[in-house]
């Protein structure tokens, strides 16, 4: 009934207007999921992310400082929790131990006790971070460490069971050759798996990648696309290299082992919101202001493999889940790649009260 | 003789031109024959080896004869099915298939799945709630502020006077070389709702932003095919203060919704209308055509309309969600010619 319905969904993605949406890419289907019925702008998405524990909750981060869960196998909300504590919208969220992290905007990282049931709680650990944050990351190797950067706020990690010190601090790159100081800006972070390293990518459309292993504080890395504010990033699968996003919807993926432009995607006529790779095939799904979803083929070769438009401007989405039936799924699309999809039959799923179900015809592959 | 190869000459020519089917390269033996002959044309069937065609002949006038022959067969066997087709349509009476329509690019336009469908619930609440939700909403009456970029030359500066009048509420300042992220938050304290800038090259305008105002989107159009007042045809008398009613034709994307509502709120929102004049914004083909009538009803179905005003043709280069910012602002439409313009048949507004 509703479980099988909210689990074959394959990417989420939220909205400014606060709907959360699954979309089932084997039926070409978007699935509206909202906390109270109906849209509300208060509820707008800022921040997503898996809970701990499997794929089986997601955290919607919203405009008006609340945290709420989203439970992918009974298909709707189920609690939520309001964080109060600094100014402006969460910028990252994480789950670790039956605690929840948040960050907000003015720079405050706090950890709250998941407990859902209790009214107000205050925050187990507060941090200041810095203002003007862009980002906060979580390790996935450690579940402790988070990562912030923002603008004018250089990248920092943070060890939450450790001191109030961050663990590594970069340092800014040396001034350029008029001798004027380099502005900082790191709109995202992503930490490299299998190695301390980080990367960042910057409003100043530079892509730095730094290690807190090495005695140089500096990045270690460095290259350059385009002329726009890069917005979004994510890792390959193979994490050699990383595809980045900027403010004009230009897609490139860039080698982190030299440096390189490995090639780009095109598609996307509007700011790049979110970016996600899937984890072992190579897929990417990518959504921004111009309010379409589309999953990109990498490599082999690289194209536009799916096209769904849910209406409404877009929010960072997440990855496919890793069941292995929807690994079947996965396949079954790769096969399909070859020849055109078929075209939305309009079926009536199992429908749920509280949920709207939303079919769109799906656009085949170019 | 001069006479004889002048007849002959001639008489080749018509030979040529009554020869209907069989094309035969005229030699001088034809010429010769030709001449001496009345009216019974030899067939010198000189049959062309197959694949041969007329641009093969290296004789510029046989070869230029050859070719208004053909068109004017052609020309007759079309007027030909033409006639029997009516023939037929008469005969049948009542009982004719319907006549075929033209195509033409509109109707052949790509499917476009961001055509807003009128029960959508989610684009109706996007909308209802966007940031020109206040002006449809009448808390906030549109001032408008036309400027132009730096050192306008003569018609920049009339089409920015002539726009002024067209548009109620607006204010038209010298630009003074100022940066436009100056301008804003002065606009914004002074309660202007919408920002016009007309950007000018080369003594024509050219550009136009369109910026709403406390922290709404951008819009970046290219102008072109400007006509002041004074080079408009059988044009009417200098439009007066009453408030113009809006047209807004086929806006029926997303995106050409949220570039129609940018065009609506410069207007006040007065369902009243006093004064018969009407702005007209016609989408066709993603360009954008402005046009400034005063109409008359004569009767239940008739009108008159008076064209005054300038006339102008936009088309959207982007949307920029924030107030004019181009170099870190966030994009909501950008047109990548490379991308967006292979099909002829697609069209984004």
């Amino acid at each position: 009934m509703a479980a099988a319905g909210a689990r074959w969904n394959h990417v989420w993605v939220g909205t400014e207007t606060g709907i959360l949406k699954g979309v089932n890419l084997q039926r070409k289907q978007a699935t509206n999921f909202t906390a109270a019925g109906q849209p509300r702008r208060e509820e707008a998405v800022s921040a997503l992310c898996w809970g701990a524990g499997g794929e089986t909750q997601i955290l919607v981060g919203c405009a008006d400082r609340t945290v709420r869960y989203f439970s992918t196998e009974a298909g709707r909300f189920q609690g939520q929790q309001h964080c109060p504590g600094g100014e402006g919208m969460f910028r990252g969220l994480a789950q670790v131990d039956g605690t929840l992290i948040t960050c907000v905007e003015s720079g405050i990282v706090q950890v709250w006790n998941d407990n859902d049931k209790e009214a107000s709680s205050d925050p187990l650990l507060e941090l200041s971070v810095g203002p003007g944050v862009c980002r906060m990351r979580q390790d996935p190797a450690h579940p402790h460490m988070v990562a912030t950067g923002g603008k004018e706020n250089a990248l920092k990690v943070w060890d939450l069971q450790g001191s109030k010190e961050p663990v590594f601090r970069a340092k800014n790159v040396r001034n350029d050759w008029l001798d004027l100081r380099v502005p900082i800006w790191d709109q995202d972070i992503q930490f490299l798996p299998e190695s301390q390293k980080l990367v960042t990518c910057t409003g100043y459309h530079q892509v730095r990648v730094y290690d807190p292993a090495s005695p140089q504080r500096r990045p270690v890395l460095e290259a350059a696309y385009g002329e726009y504010p890069l917005t979004a990033m994510t890792l390959t699968p193979g994490a050699n290299s990383v595809i980045v996003g900027n403010t004009h919807g230009q897609l490139a993926e860039i080698d982190l082992r030299q440096g390189r432009l490995l090639g780009c995607l095109k598609g996307l006529a509007g700011s790049v919101r979110g970016l996600q790779c899937h984890p072992s095939k190579p897929l990417l799904a990518s959504c921004g202001l111009d309010r379409v979803l589309r999953v990109h083929r990498i490599r082999n070769p690289r194209g536009l493999e799916h096209k769904d438009e849910p209406q409404g401007p877009q929010e960072p989405k997440k990855a496919p889940p890793e069941d292995t039936e929807t690994d079947e799924l996965w396949a079954s699309l790769e096969a399909a790649a070859k020849r055109k999809l078929p075209d939305l039959e309009q079926t009536q799923g199992a429908l749920q009260t509280r949920r709207r179900k939303k079919q769109r015809p799906g656009s085949t592959s170019s | 003789m001069a006479k004889a190869g002048d007849k002959s000459g001639g008489r080749v020519k018509k030979g040529l031109k009554r020869k209907a089917t069989a094309e035969e390269p005229q030699e001088t033996a034809v010429a010769e024959d030709g001449a001496t002959e009345s009216g019974v044309q030899p067939p010198k069937a000189a049959a062309f080896p197959p694949g041969f065609s007329i641009s093969e002949i290296k004789n510029k006038q046989r070869r230029h004869l050859m070719f208004t022959r053909w068109k004017q067969q052609q020309r007759k066997e079309k007027l030909a099915i033409k006639k029997k087709l009516k023939k037929e349509r008469e005969a049948l009476g009542d009982k004719a298939p319907p006549k075929p329509i033209p195509k033409t690019i509109d109707n052949q336009r790509v499917y476009d799945e961001t055509v807003v469908d009128p029960n959508d619930e989610e684009v109706a609440y996007d909308e209802a709630t966007d940031e020109f939700a206040s002006y449809f909403n009448r808390q906030t009456s549109p001032k408008i502020l036309i400027t132009t970029s730096d050192r306008p030359h003569g018609r920049t500066v009339r089409l920015c006077e002539q726009l002024s009048t067209v548009i109620p509420n607006s204010h038209v300042y010298y630009r003074r070389g100022l940066a436009l992220k100056k301008i804003i938050p002065q606009c914004t304290s002074r309660d202007f709702t919408d920002l016009i800038v007309i950007n000018e090259d080369r003594k024509t305008p050219n550009g136009l932003i369109l910026s709403h105002l406390p922290n709404g989107p951008t819009a970046h159009f290219k102008m072109s095919s400007v006509r002041l007042r004074k080079e408009i045809k059988r044009r009417g008398k200098d439009p007066t203060e009453h408030i113009p009613e809006i047209i807004l034709n086929n806006f029926t994307t997303r995106l050409g919704h949220s570039v129609g509502r940018m065009f609506a709120s410069l207007f006040p929102h007065n369902p009243q209308f006093i004064g018969r004049q009407v702005a007209t914004f016609h989408n066709q083909r993603d360009y954008i055509f402005f046009r400034f009538h005063r109409y008359i009803f004569r009767s239940e179905k008739k009108v008159g309309i008076q064209e005054l005003g300038p006339r102008f043709t936009l088309k959207l280069r982007s949307l920029q969600k924030g107030t004019f910012d181009s170099k870190y602002g966030e994009y909501e439409w950008v047109h990548k010619p490379r991308e967006m313009d292979t099909s002829r048949r697609k069209f984004h507004l």
